[in-house]
């Protein structure tokens, strides 16, 4: 059942938020062994919260317009007293004594968080193969990769665990990881949703959004938790935008652009599903032109020197002196080493030592400042392009999920599935990711719908209309 | 001698610079921290806008250009330092340039004024009291975020003196702005000195940086010590190293904590949890017109009182540090000497504690009273010191503490009692043992409880003689 479904029912009182609980715990009971969704699962709290939720409705109170719904949390996202680990040894057995502004305000909204789910280690992957808790597998096909780094939320809802899981995306991954799960995946505008809580990847690129199995479902988790937050400096003013209300707007005389470079290189059922989703835009009222912004390009080696850079100094602070794992030392400076290298993973000690070149004296123009540079002009390629287009297309990922182990030891790879979505982490901008079309294996694929800043809006109102086109010929 | 300085000081915010935290020194260790001054994951930094308020103040203060301005990390491991970086200022700093006025009459060019956070404080138990040989390390981290301003200067100070005269003029323009308590000893105010030494007109030689100076005093002497170092070193043909070194204030000498070789790449890079700085030109005019004159046009106004009379340096910057300006203009304005009024301030209303309780007006009816005489210096000093610890009116204390001078007819029987009691003594003085005036003089002062005026008794003494 969807989560606006299960909101409604559990608001008229047709449904306990109770009984949708246990439904739910049930669930991750059934699958978790075989596909590791989910590290942590919160289920004695997550009932008392529900309870909490039939109580006000009992009482004639409205809890608010997921009320009832269980959600999944990646697990960078802070819940006080809830284990709260990255996907990583370092971190193991760490209890935040705080909640994320996100999630705070899933709860005020009704949610009822029934745990964490697995990811890449610190989000520094793209198929959820890095966590130090073992790889999640893809409910659609359990040889294969959910995809990453939301990847255990991605599978939480896509085995029908959760209706909705809040994930976060530095470079992909909310939109990469729904895609190959069939599922819709937000990556809001920089600034729309308050960091306040998700431990830091990359500052500068992280930003929190929702999975969901509708575009309805995602637009109004996004629009529960997003919003003005004086805990976060870089949280954009003003209150969440009206996504529900513009759920059926269509797009009837909306210029959307096809953008060339986010779409060559892709398997051939990848392009062939940008083609169809542009047919059902054009079908519905839109103008489609292609476009192509050679910029692009560049997004992939930008992006490997900024977000390891600020990744190597937010990961400063697993030292093993406040909290997290200590690996004893004859000396601090042993402890340092002996707890980094036994609490990182191999993927993580990569970027750590890339960022750390990256901004080293001597090397810091060459491949940071450089790196800063192109993402300006990335930045005013893009605003270029929204000069004469209110949305672009393209794929989400080249391919649909591919299989475990497949490119875990090709960091290469595994870093050009994320070719399609870096560009708009680059320049924080808004886009959706939307089922459309399957691969060669049948595996669902997704379309890539990408707006300026704050165009979230009008970006649900197109993933709609896609959406409702998906069985349509020739999808 | 070449010597440029690097001045620290916390500001006087109720809050720390990044969270809600109390700035406050003193408390029990690690119950003034929260998830974002811990750098707990997931936390982030939202920027004290009284901070950069004060930071304002000061620059303004010190001439610079006040401007936009960015944040950047500074990446380095330390264990008092939460997240393994200290968010400061690079190279868009909000204070840019400007110059501090010595009371020598010099004048020492500031580099630039900025804004950063402070580290926790580690204690190191065992071994040498560092790090590296401590049998065990603690750290509270009450003070990790507590906004810091580092001044950094041209080095443009020739002397330890100078350099003393530099941070004194510091610290009261500090105090004077509201942005700090200037207190040295609590580590409120830090200095770090750079020294180096060459032959007159030759390029700057190789400096060492010196920590570890806690008051003026150390600093001049470390000063002093370090210049003389360099200069045995290399008229016995040895090259200055540059290093960090530590002065030890017991042996009175400088040793080495780190060489060159051995410094870190900070790393630097802009701060992505926190958006430009850029302050409100309405605010920065605001903070300029409130500032009122800054501590050596406030020395040349009081000096000025004194017409021409010579009044030591230090009393002015005692005055002026203690912020005593009113209390002698009060006290002049009642036709007490200048002179007197200064020096009293600086040694009665300036000491530790301030000057407590006592009004200016009392002050200067206090010292009027003396210099009419109808109080005696002694009395005068007892009741200043009574009006700093509890306040009041002078008029009530001089009676309460029977200060109130003796009528002449009191007076006149009291020493003839003390004439009829003691005939021998009046005879001896009488022939002219001038000594035995201050054995009158106590027999009356004890008959009175010291309510006698010395001068007095002195008078009606000579006068019967």
């Amino acid at each position: 059942m969807n989560a606006l479904e299960i909101a409604a029912r559990v608001r008229s009182g047709e449904r306990s938020a109770v009984s949708v609980t246990e439904e739910a715990l049930t669930a991750i009971a059934a699958r978790n062994g075989e596909l590791n969704v989910f590290v942590h699962v919160e289920g004695e709290s997550a009932l008392e919260r529900a309870a909490a939720v039939d109580a006000a409705v009992a009482a004639g109170r409205d809890p608010g317009i997921l009320a009832g719904v269980p959600v999944g949390l990646k697990d960078n996202l802070c819940q006080t007293g809830v284990p709260t680990t990255c996907g990583s040894r370092i971190l193991s057995g760490w209890r935040p004594p705080y909640t994320a502004t996100a999630v705070e305000r899933l709860l005020a909204a009704g949610a009822v968080p029934v745990g964490k789910t697995n990811m890449d280690e610190f989000a520094m992957g793209s198929s959820t193969e890095t966590s130090a808790y073992g790889p999640t597998r893809n409910p659609l096909n359990p040889t294969r990769v959910p995809g990453g780094s939301s990847g255990g939320s991605a599978a939480a809802v896509a085995a029908g665990m959760v209706p909705v899981a809040l994930g976060s995306d530095t470079g992909g991954s909310i939109r990469q990881p729904a895609a190959l799960c069939g599922l819709v995946g937000i990556k809001p505008t920089y600034g729309l949703v308050s960091r306040y809580g998700l431990v830091a990847f990359a500052s500068s690129l992280d930003q929190i959004g929702p999975l969901a199995r509708s575009v309805a479902d995602a637009a109004a988790s996004l629009e529960a938790i997003a919003g003005h937050d004086p805990r976060d400096s870089t949280s954009l003013p003003g209150p969440a935008p009206a996504l529900i209300a513009h759920l059926d707007q269509g797009v009837a005389g909306r210029r959307i652009g096809i953008v060339r470079e986010l779409v060559e290189g892709a398997d051939p059922e990848v392009v062939a599903a940008v083609a169809g989703a542009a047919e059902v835009l054009a079908a519905a009222g839109a103008t489609l032109s292609e476009v192509s912004i050679p910029e692009l390009r560049l997004g992939l080696s930008a992006y490997y020197l900024i977000a390891p850079a600020e990744a190597s100094s937010n990961l400063a602070r697993y030292d093993g002196v406040r909290f997290g794992l200590r690996v004893a030392g004859s000396d601090i400076t042993e402890m340092y080493v002996a707890t980094r290298t036994a609490g990182f993973g191999a993927e993580v000690k990569r970027r750590i030592m890339l960022g750390t070149y990256a901004l080293s004296a001597g090397y810091y123009d060459a491949y940071y400042g450089q790196a800063l540079k192109v993402r300006t002009v990335m930045i005013e390629a893009f605003e270029r392009a929204y000069a004469s287009a209110d949305l672009l297309l393209g794929a989400t990922a080249p391919s649909e999920a591919f299989a475990l182990g497949a490119k875990v030891s090709d960091p290469m790879a595994m870093y050009l599935s994320d070719v399609f979505t870096i560009p708009t982490n680059l320049s924080g901008h808004a886009a959706i990711s939307v089922p459309f079309g399957s691969g060669a294996s049948g595996l669902p694929l997704g379309v890539q719908l990408l707006g300026p800043a704050r165009s979230e809006e009008r970006l649900v109102a197109a993933a709609a209309v896609v959406e409702a086109g998906r069985g349509v010929p020739g999808a | 001698m070449v010597v440029g300085l690097e001045v620290h000081t916390e500001l006087l915010t109720a809050s720390k610079m990044f969270c809600s935290c109390a700035n406050a020194f003193g408390a029990e260790p690690n119950t003034q921290v929260c998830p974002v001054c811990l750098g707990l994951p997931g936390s982030l930094p939202v920027l004290n806008a009284r901070a950069v308020e004060l930071a304002v103040a000061i620059g303004t203060a010190l001439h610079s250009r006040v401007g936009a301005s960015t944040f950047h990390r500074k990446n380095y491991f330390y264990p008092d330092m939460p997240k393994d970086f200290q968010i400061s200022q690079y190279d868009r700093p909000i204070n840019e340039g400007g110059y501090l006025d010595l009371s020598d009459g010099s004048r020492v060019g500031i580099v630039r004024a900025h804004l950063e956070e402070d580290t926790g404080k580690s204690t190191h138990l065992g071994g040498t009291g560092r790090m590296h040989d401590a049998e065990r390390s603690l750290v509270d981290y009450n003070r990790a975020g507590v906004p810091l301003v580092e001044i950094v200067s041209e080095p443009d100070m020739r002397s330890p003196e100078q350099a003393r005269l530099y941070v004194a003029e510091l610290r009261a323009i500090l105090i004077a702005t509201g942005a700090s308590d200037g207190r040295m000893e609590e580590g409120s105010l830090r200095v770090d000195a750079n020294v180096s030494v060459r032959l007159p007109g030759a390029p700057l030689g190789t400096r060492c940086e010196i920590k570890n100076l806690n008051s003026l005093r150390s600093l001049q002497r470390a000063v002093a010590y370090e210049a003389e170092r360099q200069i045995e070193l290399i008229l016995a043909g040895g090259q200055v190293r540059q290093e960090t070194r530590h002065w030890d204030e017991g042996s009175g000498e400088t040793s080495t904590m780190r060489v060159k070789e051995e410094a870190e790449d900070y790393r630097y890079f802009r701060e992505p949890d926190l958006t430009d700085l850029v302050p409100d030109p309405a605010m920065i005019a605001r903070i300029r017109d409130g500032l009122g004159p800054m501590p050596a046009q406030r020395r040349a106004a009081l000096a000025s009182l004194a017409r021409g009379a010579v009044v030591p340096g230090d009393v002015l910057d005692a005055v002026v540090g203690a912020g005593l300006d009113g209390f002698v203009e009060a006290a002049v304005a009642r036709d007490v000497e200048a002179t007197v009024a200064l020096s009293r301030a600086a040694n009665e209303l300036a000491g530790l504690d301030g000057p407590g309780q006592v009004r200016p007006d009392a002050f200067a009816e206090v010292l009027a009273r003396e210099a009419a005489g109808t109080l005696s210096a002694t009395q005068a000093k007892a009741v200043l010191a009574e009006l700093v610890r509890g306040g009041g009116e002078v008029a009530e204390i001089v009676e309460r503490r029977g200060f109130a001078p003796m009528n002449a007819d009191d007076l006149s029987g009291t020493v003839s009692q003390a004439v009829a009691e003691h005939p021998d003594e009046w005879a001896r003085y009488r022939a002219g043992e001038d000594k035995l005036a201050q054995f009158f003089v106590g027999v009356v002062m004890k008959a009175t409880r010291g309510r006698a005026n010395g001068q007095q008794v002195l008078a009606e003494l000579e006068s019967r003689r």
